[in-house]
């Protein structure tokens, strides 16, 4: 049944989810002013919020200095190449827990979330001593690996709630109708499972594109992604607000345009059998 | 062609035994049909000679040839489900013609096929549209025409019209049969439906908790009964059992009357008793009747029969057709 509400309601309600999404964005909006602002103009007081002489060199400056294209590529390999071997493993992981659940299947699903509830830096130690000796320590493969365990379990989460989702007895049909195992996965659960192994990858990508502890002290000058691009602007030369807000910008517009673009997949994928 | 014979088949999950010990004869061309309330292991066992559920014992032979450890597709069999189990993401042409292209067939043969199949089911005219944009009858037919393309050995329906309504369920019950006449194909359907499994079958298997209690012709399990499950489960309304002293004038155990063999009469009879509640579907009235030192009986008399609420009747059963059991509830003959 529809509610009545009255015009001043739903002014007010208006009103406050402004403020509080102005609140919440307001941060990004201030580094993008920022960055586009002069070192001195930036840390002037009180700050000037639209009015001041808008520059875009702080941006020359970052990519002169610190080479973003190489930073922004070793984040586009990491987080799509830790996030597509993570579907290739968890695809059929998922697709056997869904399928054909074992006795234990629900204690090997809660006992991989736990995974997630470990401090990680209990096992920086160990793990940096590994890639050492391995010779994985600042390399692409080592954080796709690293970043693809991290993110295994949301993966195969993702997919087994979506995967059960899809009655079996539609793939018991393909059975009957002589569908062999790969033809059955290809030509029938593949194209129903589309939308939610989209939106498992998005979420990852992200994720990954995001992940900064790992990155963070597995890489130094080869492999560094744009987490470690921004990192390299806080302290070691003093605070420069303008250029940290233009590292900043650029390491945040890719995934936001990505997010942007594909929010509907996203908002889908995370909701899915909430409601049906 | 397609017989279907199980010797000894069984099939335990855990250690629950669903189906303890199964022997059964399917001649080729027949419509057998499984009844039995919910549990009985009749979609168990269905799912046994499909394939999808391996057996734990026994064999299974289809047109000669051991099966037991066949693969579904290798089987033969077409099988439509309750659900319907269409591919949403496929129209209803990719649908039918989807069993023909995993057996590799050639484009102009799938057409061919899915053309006449399409024709038979009435379907010609909604191929390119996808399973959502039919209605519940013309996603059953869908289901059927993609088991009819293959040409299988034999069909196997597992409760298929339970999701459709009343009026569609007649319907689609008398082109099943209008089908099976038409391809005189073996068909093996599942149901709890007795009217159902009365009006379509060729042969009844009556399972009850993994077993068989009885196969036959719908009427010779109509007239015959093996057992009080059977009388009870066969027949609708409920055929009427009674214990204790009118069977021992029977000499027997229990007996059984049909509510069609029961003479109503308001003056005299051998059961008196008090009319409950009175059905009235125009050709037939269904009485329920409290009868004195019995309990509730059920009465079919003929829709002009002036009865109603209140009322004092006779009831007396036609001698020729009362069903006596013994104390173990076999019937006695």
């Amino acid at each position: 049944m529809a509610r009545n509400v009255s015009t001043q309601r739903k002014l007010l309600t208006t009103a406050a989810a402004w403020t509080i999404g102005i609140l919440i964005f307001f941060p990004i909006l201030w580094t993008f002013l920022t960055s586009f602002k002069t070192e001195a103009q930036a840390i002037a007081s009180p700050p000037a919020f639209l009015f001041f002489d808008w520059t875009v060199e702080n941006y020359f400056e970052v990519q002169s200095r610190s080479d973003y294209f190489k930073h922004f590529m070793n984040s586009v390999v990491i987080s799509f190449g830790s996030t597509l071997l993570g579907l290739l493993i968890a695809i059929p992981s998922a697709w056997a827990m869904a399928f054909a659940p074992a006795k234990r299947t629900k204690d090997v699903l809660m006992w991989m979330l736990s995974t997630k509830m470990m401090p990680p830096v209990g096992v920086l130690v160990p793990l940096y001593l590994m890639f050492r000796n391995t010779g994985l320590l600042d390399t692409r493969t080592g954080l796709v690996m690293v970043l693809t365990l991290i993110n295994l379990p949301i993966i195969i989460w993702m997919l087994y709630t979506y995967f059960k989702e899809i009655p079996g007895e539609i793939l018991e049909a393909a059975r009957m109708d002589g569908a062999s195992l790969a033809k059955e996965i290809i030509y029938v659960l593949t194209p129903m499972a589309i939308p939610g192994i989209a939106s498992t990858l998005l979420l990852n990508v992200i994720l990954a594109w995001n992940e900064a502890f790992w990155t963070l002290n597995l890489s130094a000058a080869r492999a560094a992604p744009l987490t470690a691009f921004i990192a390299s602007y806080s302290s070691p030369e003093g605070l420069f607000y303008a250029k940290l807000s233009a590292a900043s910008t650029m390491a945040i517009a890719p995934i936001l345009i990505l997010g942007w673009f594909s929010q509907k997949q996203l908002v889908r994928g995370l909701t899915f059998g909430a409601v049906k | 062609m397609g017989s279907i014979t199980l010797k000894n088949v069984s099939k335990v999950f855990g250690v629950h035994a669903v189906i303890p010990s199964i022997d059964l004869d399917i001649d080729d061309g027949e419509f057998v049909v499984f009844v039995g309330p919910s549990g009985c292991g009749k979609s168990t066992l269905l799912r046994l000679i499909a394939g999808l559920e391996d057996v734990s014992g026994g064999e299974i032979v289809i047109d000669g040839k051991n099966a037991t450890d066949l693969p579904p597709a290798k089987r033969g069999l077409s099988m439509v489900f309750q659900s319907y189990a269409l591919y949403p993401h496929m129209s209803v042409r990719g649908n039918i013609a989807f069993p023909l292209k995993m057996a590799g067939e050639e484009k102009a043969v799938i057409d061919k096929k899915v053309a006449d199949a399409a024709r038979v089911l009435n379907l010609a005219d909604y191929l390119d549209r996808k399973p959502r944009q039919l209605s519940g009858g013309q996603r059953q037919r869908v289901a059927i025409g993609r088991a009819i393309v293959r040409q299988p050995e034999a069909f196997l329906f597992d409760e298929p019209l339970s999701n459709l309504d009343a009026a569609l369920r007649v319907n689609m019950r008398l082109e099943i049969s209008q089908l099976h006449q038409q391809l005189k194909t073996t068909m093996i359907y599942v149901t709890h439906d007795q009217v159902e499994a009365m009006t379509m079958a060729d042969k009844i298997v009556v399972l009850n908790r993994g077993r068989i209690e009885q196969v036959g012709s719908p009427l010779e399990l109509y007239h015959r009964p093996d057992n009080l499950f059977v009388a009870g489960f066969i027949g609708s309304p409920k055929m009427n059992l009674v214990a204790g002293a009118p069977a021992a004038m029977h000499q027997a155990h229990t007996i059984g009357v049909r509510p069609e063999h029961l003479v109503l009469s308001k003056e005299r009879g051998t059961w008196r008793g008090t009319v409950g509640v009175a059905e009235h579907l125009g050709s037939d009235t269904f009485l329920h009747v409290n009868a004195d030192g019995i309990g509730t009986m059920t009465a079919r008399v003929s829709g002009d029969f002036p009865v109603t609420h209140g009322d004092q009747v006779f009831l007396t059963p036609d001698p020729q057709r009362v069903h006596r059991f013994d104390d173990k509830g076999m019937a006695i003959r």
